[in-house]
This record gives structure tokens, C-alpha cells and sequence, in this order.
């Protein structure tokens, strides 16, 4: 997260109501919180309408904020809480399926594709900003409730129970998510960084259509 | 334990959380299928880039545009200046 010299100072002159306060907490912290939105809603647009509605409902707040929290670690849980919120009222749309990026089986329970070792090790893909582009475009194709269980769980770290509260979902169905997600995110990367002719050939295999 | 067997077990593997008897099925399986190593080794790997890709550095982060700065500050004095 940011620094402001004296995040202290600002939290003071925000309680204050100081109007220098304000725009410094939306130019310090904001550019940060928009990706943040854009990560869970993906557009622009709804990324900006987040931002406003999150630090509107943060100037609102203020004065309960407590002086022990870190200020953008408060904003960003705003900023999450809201994205969500936003999520909730434009999912009208039945929710796109996942099966045809999960593995599927023989009757006896084998694997149907031979998974070849793509030898792309982490760090490998971690040096390159295309493909660590790559990766998050993968992870904004996961359908909203799949990509958001991840966000949650895998990077924010929060806890099964809190995204389940968060989500208004059962623990198990906060774990069948997460799992789903990450199937379909680990055939996502396969197509998009294993090399050519592996990549081809798992998608045919997996009777999985090229992006 | 089978293949599709196997593969629902992987988060909770993952996470520490298996049974003793099911974790030593779990290994065993992947003692002698080459290909649930390397669909785990996979899975694996997303959740990591995913975690790391997110980190502090690695997201690409550009100034909140002006109009949206000013938006944001009008929307506050219009509905909360104290006059």
C-alpha cells in the first residue's frame, strides 16, 4: 500500500473535515483501490462507479475509523465490501458454466487428457509482464462468482467462513468454488503459456474451444 | 482412489486438511500416476501465480483520472458539506 508521510496527520484533518484531506486520500490511495475494483467487476466504468460509492461511503464513516487500523488496509476492505455489493445488484444473467474448463473423467474414473508437463515453472512466467498479463486476463475470464470465491480466498486470504458471510453461501459451496476456480484458472494458463503443440493438444483432448 | 476421486481432494490436500487414511491413499495414487502429479503440479501453480500476481508489485496501477477525482470530491460536498 501506499505511504503518506504522516498517515496520522490525515486522519485527523479527515475527522476534521479538511477539504485538502479528502482530495490526498483519493489521489494517495485511489489509483490502487480502482484495480482493486477492477479485479472483482472488471469494467471500467463499474471499477470508477465502486471508487466513488466506496470513499463516499468511507468520508461517511470516518469518524468511526479507529486510529489502530492501517487507513488503506481499511479502504481496501471498502472497496472489496463494495465491489461485491455491485456484483450482487448486476448479476441478472444465470451464471456462466465452468465444465467445459474442468477435467473430465472415463467411466472408470481416469483422467480423459494426458496432462504434459508444460515446463513453465513459476518464476519463469513471474519475469515477464506479458505473461504476467497473461496470467490476469485468465483469472477476469473465471465467471463472477468462481473469480470473486478466488480473489477472496487465494489472494485477499481471507477465510472460508468470512467469504461464505461475505457471499451469502455455505462453507461448501465457498470450497467447491474455490476449487472449480482454480481448475479452470490451471486449464485457462495451460492454453494460453503452454507451448504450441501442447497446449493444441490438451484443448483437443479436452474437446476445450481455442480462445 | 481413483483419478476423479483424487482430484476432489486436491484443495483440502493442499490445505493440510485430509484425513490421515485418505492422505495416504491420496499419495499413494500419486506415487503411481504420472499424470495426477502433473495435473497437481499444474494446479498448484495457478493458485501460486494467481497469489503472486496480485502482489503489491506486480499489479499495474495508474492514477485515478481527474474527473473521477473530481466526482468523487463533489459527490461528498454536495450530499455532506456542513454548508
Amino acid at each position: 500500500m501506499e505511504e503518506v508521510a504522516n498517515e496520522a496527520a490525515l486522519v485527523v484533518a479527515l475527522k476534521n473535515g479538511e477539504e485538502w484531506a479528502f482530495e490526498t486520500v483519493v489521489r494517495v490511495y485511489g489509483g490502487r483501490l480502482l484495480a482493486v475494483a477492477r479485479r472483482y467487476v472488471r469494467c471500467d466504468e463499474d471499477a470508477s462507479d465502486v471508487l466513488q460509492s466506496a470513499y463516499l461511503s468511507a468520508f461517511r464513516a470516518m469518524a468511526h475509523f479507529e486510529g489502530s487500523a492501517q487507513l488503506s488496509t481499511w479502504l481496501h476492505r471498502i472497496v472489496v465490501n463494495t465491489a461485491l455489493m455491485k456484483l450482487r445488484t448486476r448479476r441478472r444473467k444465470p451464471e456462466e458454466s465452468i465444465d467445459d474448463l474442468l477435467p473430465s473423467f472415463q467411466e472408470d474414473g481416469h483422467h480423459v487428457e494426458q496432462f504434459s508437463d508444460w515446463a513453465a515453472p513459476a518464476d519463469v512466467i513471474m519475469e515477464r509482464r506479458e505473461t504476467r498479463q497473461t496470467v490476469r486476463s485468465c483469472i477476469d475470464r473465471l465467471p463472477d462468482g468462481y473469480r470473486t470465491v478466488l480473489l477472496l480466498r487465494d489472494i485477499e486470504e481471507r477465510s472460508t467462513q468470512e467469504v461464505a458471510d461475505l457471499m451469502r453461501l455455505t462453507t461448501t459451496a465457498v470450497k467447491v468454488r474455490l476449487h472449480r476456480a482454480r481448475q479452470a484458472l490451471s486449464t485457462l494458463l495451460r492454453q494460453e503459456l503452454a507451448p504450441e503443440d501442447q497446449g493444441r493438444n490438451v484443448r483437443q483432448q479436452a474437446g476445450i474451444k481455442g480462445t | 482412489m481413483t483419478c476423479r476421486e483424487l482430484t476432489s481432494f486436491i484443495a483440502d490436500y493442499l490445505a493440510g486438511e485430509l484425513q490421515a487414511d485418505t492422505r495416504v491413499a491420496f499419495e499413494r495414487h500419486l506415487s503411481r500416476c504420472p499424470n495426477c502429479v502433473q495435473y497437481v503440479a499444474d494446479y498448484r501453480r495457478a493458485v501460486d501465480l494467481g497469489q503472486r500476481v496480485y502482489a503489491h508489485d506486480e499489479e499495474p496501477v495508474t492514477d485515478v483520472p481527474d474527473d473521477l477525482v473530481a466526482a468523487i470530491l463533489a459527490a461528498r460536498g454536495g450530499k455532506f458539506a456542513p454548508d
